[in-house]
């Protein structure tokens, strides 16, 4: 981190790695282990701890538990054993002011039969919040995704990456603290999902969020995280951690910088190692 | 071409309309050609003429047929939606009772029409009943269909935001079931008409409610051909009416946003 980072006004120094150690954790994942009723065993016993402001990239083959760890910490799946905390807490401290959490799927998944707007109002539908108030937090999501324009389109009437817009809008009208993201940018082209990364981390910055980003895409893990957290599948386990020691904002220059390249090679050679364990699979 | 010819919705309506047109013309120049007597297949315009003069007897007939066509389809809607509802509510529920909805949906109406016949005085509400037996079924099976077809991830999504069961039936079930829905709502609506027309030739019931089943009957015993062919006449017009309505409840219903009522663009 370079001094002049701490002067970007809107905080994306705070942000920077280097700092997030000293920081609170968000959550706690404490021996967490998955098996299927069926006996498969998808998560071997797992620790990790994402602290405020981070940005964790959880990164592996597929079957190495990644999305499965990611939904036992947005609570729609329970561990086989072992414990998670949320902001030291268990989990009914979720959804108390500060300690809110959104989720993006992989797919976008919008109600088909409902325009843009009432889309993105859902999550604040289901919490009974008034409707003005609810309107008012709906443009500003649409506005930060820039939707603006679509709020009274239908999700057909969009392209893919303008429905998952749409679905992080819908993820931010809760005003969350935490925004778990399963493979969000996945089935997208890779011109698209550059541009969202982007955007993403601009609204990482300005709204201050932890992020956990579950991702196959080597290229997507450095460009996004302050820490990527490479997996490997068969069972599933964390294999090693890796910083991304690199000043933020990012742009365009950092995906042809040297140092990308470094770290992609670095997180290359253990994904080769953690694909091998898992390799009698596919 | 003209422009008109190949506008697409212009020829929907225009291509079917003119194959009509040349059978009936063709079914006409038939049998007066071949002079066909009139009690083995009338003319096209003795038909007309038989329905504009029997308009009186057909008419009321026809409003009998079209009272119990209609309370046995509202029936079956009420009902087979009430029990599909019961069926997603518990899979024991689906597994203990699924199998009598398929028990009523195979056994032929034909064959059990005379005891409900017997058990119900009513002519008018046993025929009534029969119908609605005959057109429930879809209605039952595709509105389970409908309800457990909901996204996965929308499922989850409500599910994170803690919505009640209320509010997961209300904004996702519902709305999820709907295109399943209107598709049974199509086939009963036929259906009931259907079982309209056969519950009452097997009741066989004249007098004041007398439907057009009833009509059929006798004009063939009196070998009145020209009235069977109005009276049948008559059933064909009413299905392919309600069909229509059915269709555009539907696209009133989906248009906005569903696969199948979408217009091409091209």
């Amino acid at each position: 981190m370079t001094p002049a980072m701490n002067t970007i006004a809107d905080g994306g120094a705070v942000h920077a790695a280097g700092q997030s150690s000293s920081a609170a954790p968000v959550v706690e994942v404490l021996s967490v282990e998955k098996t299927y009723p069926n006996g498969t065993r998808a998560l071997e016993p797992v620790d990790l701890t994402v602290r405020d402001g981070e940005f964790v990239t959880l990164l592996g083959p597929s079957g190495c538990g990644k999305s499965t760890l990611l939904k036992m910490i947005a609570g729609l799946a329970a561990p086989s054993d072992g414990r998670i905390l949320w902001w030291r807490h268990g989990a009914d401290a979720v959804g108390a002011p500060g300690r809110k959490l959104s989720m993006v799927f992989q797919e976008a998944t919008l109600m088909p039969w409902a325009r843009v707007h009432r889309n993105a109002r859902l999550p604040l539908d289901l919490a009974g919040v008034e409707r003005a108030a609810a309107g008012r937090a709906v443009s500003e999501a649409l506005a930060l995704v820039g939707l603006e324009k679509f709020s009274q389109s239908y999700p057909r009437e969009l392209s893919g990456g303008m429905q998952m817009r749409v679905s992080i809008a819908r993820s931010l009208v809760t005003e969350p603290n935490l925004l778990l993201m399963d493979e969000p940018f996945g089935a997208l082209d890779e011109i698209t999902r550059n541009r969202l990364d982007s955007d993403l981390l601009a609204l990482w910055a300005k709204k201050r969020l932890t992020v956990m980003f579950v991702t196959h895409s080597i290229y997507e893990a450095v460009f996004l995280s302050t820490r990527v957290v490479v997996m490997s599948a068969r069972p599933g386990r964390i294999l090693r951690e890796v910083a991304i020691d690199e000043p933020f904002p990012r742009g365009e220059a950092f995906r042809v910088s040297q140092q990308f390249a470094m770290y992609c090679r670095e997180l290359s050679e253990l994904l080769a190692v953690a694909s091998a364990s898992g390799a009698s699979d596919d | 071409m003209t422009p008109l010819v190949r506008n697409p919705r212009i020829l929907r309506v225009v291509a079917p309309l003119a194959v009509g047109i040349a059978l009936l013309a063709l079914w006409q120049v038939l049998v007066t050609a071949y002079q066909v007597p009139k009690y083995l297949v009338p003319s096209p315009v003795l038909v007309a003429q038989t329905l504009v003069e029997d308009w009186g007897l057909l008419s009321k007939s026809l409003l009998v047929t079209l009272k119990i066509t209609f309370f046995a389809f509202f029936a079956a809607v009420v009902v087979g939606t009430l029990v599909a509802f019961l069926f997603v509510q518990s899979r024991w529920i689906e597994m203990s009772l699924f199998p009598y909805a398929v028990l009523l949906q195979v056994t032929p109406i034909v064959a059990i029409a005379p005891l409900i016949i017997i058990w119900v005085k009513d002519t008018q509400t046993a025929l009534t009943l029969c119908a609605t037996i005959i057109a429930i079924f879809p209605i039952i099976s595709n509105t389970t269909l409908g309800l457990r077809s909901v996204n996965p991830g929308l499922a989850n999504l409500f599910r994170m935001n803690r919505a009640t069961r209320m509010q997961t039936l209300v904004r996702l079930r519902i709305p999820s079931a709907l295109p399943y829905f209107f598709g049974g709502l199509r086939i009963a609506s036929g259906l009931a008409l259907i079982g309209a027309v056969v519950a009452e030739f097997v009741a066989g019931t004249g007098g004041h409610g007398a439907g057009l089943a009833y009509q059929i009957l006798q004009a063939g015993f009196q070998i009145n051909i020209p009235r069977l062919f109005a009276a049948l006449f008559l059933i064909t017009v009413t299905g392919v009416l309600l069909f229509l309505l059915m269709v555009w409840l539907s696209r009133l219903a989906l248009g906005n946003w569903h696969e199948s009522e979408l217009v091409p663009e091209t």
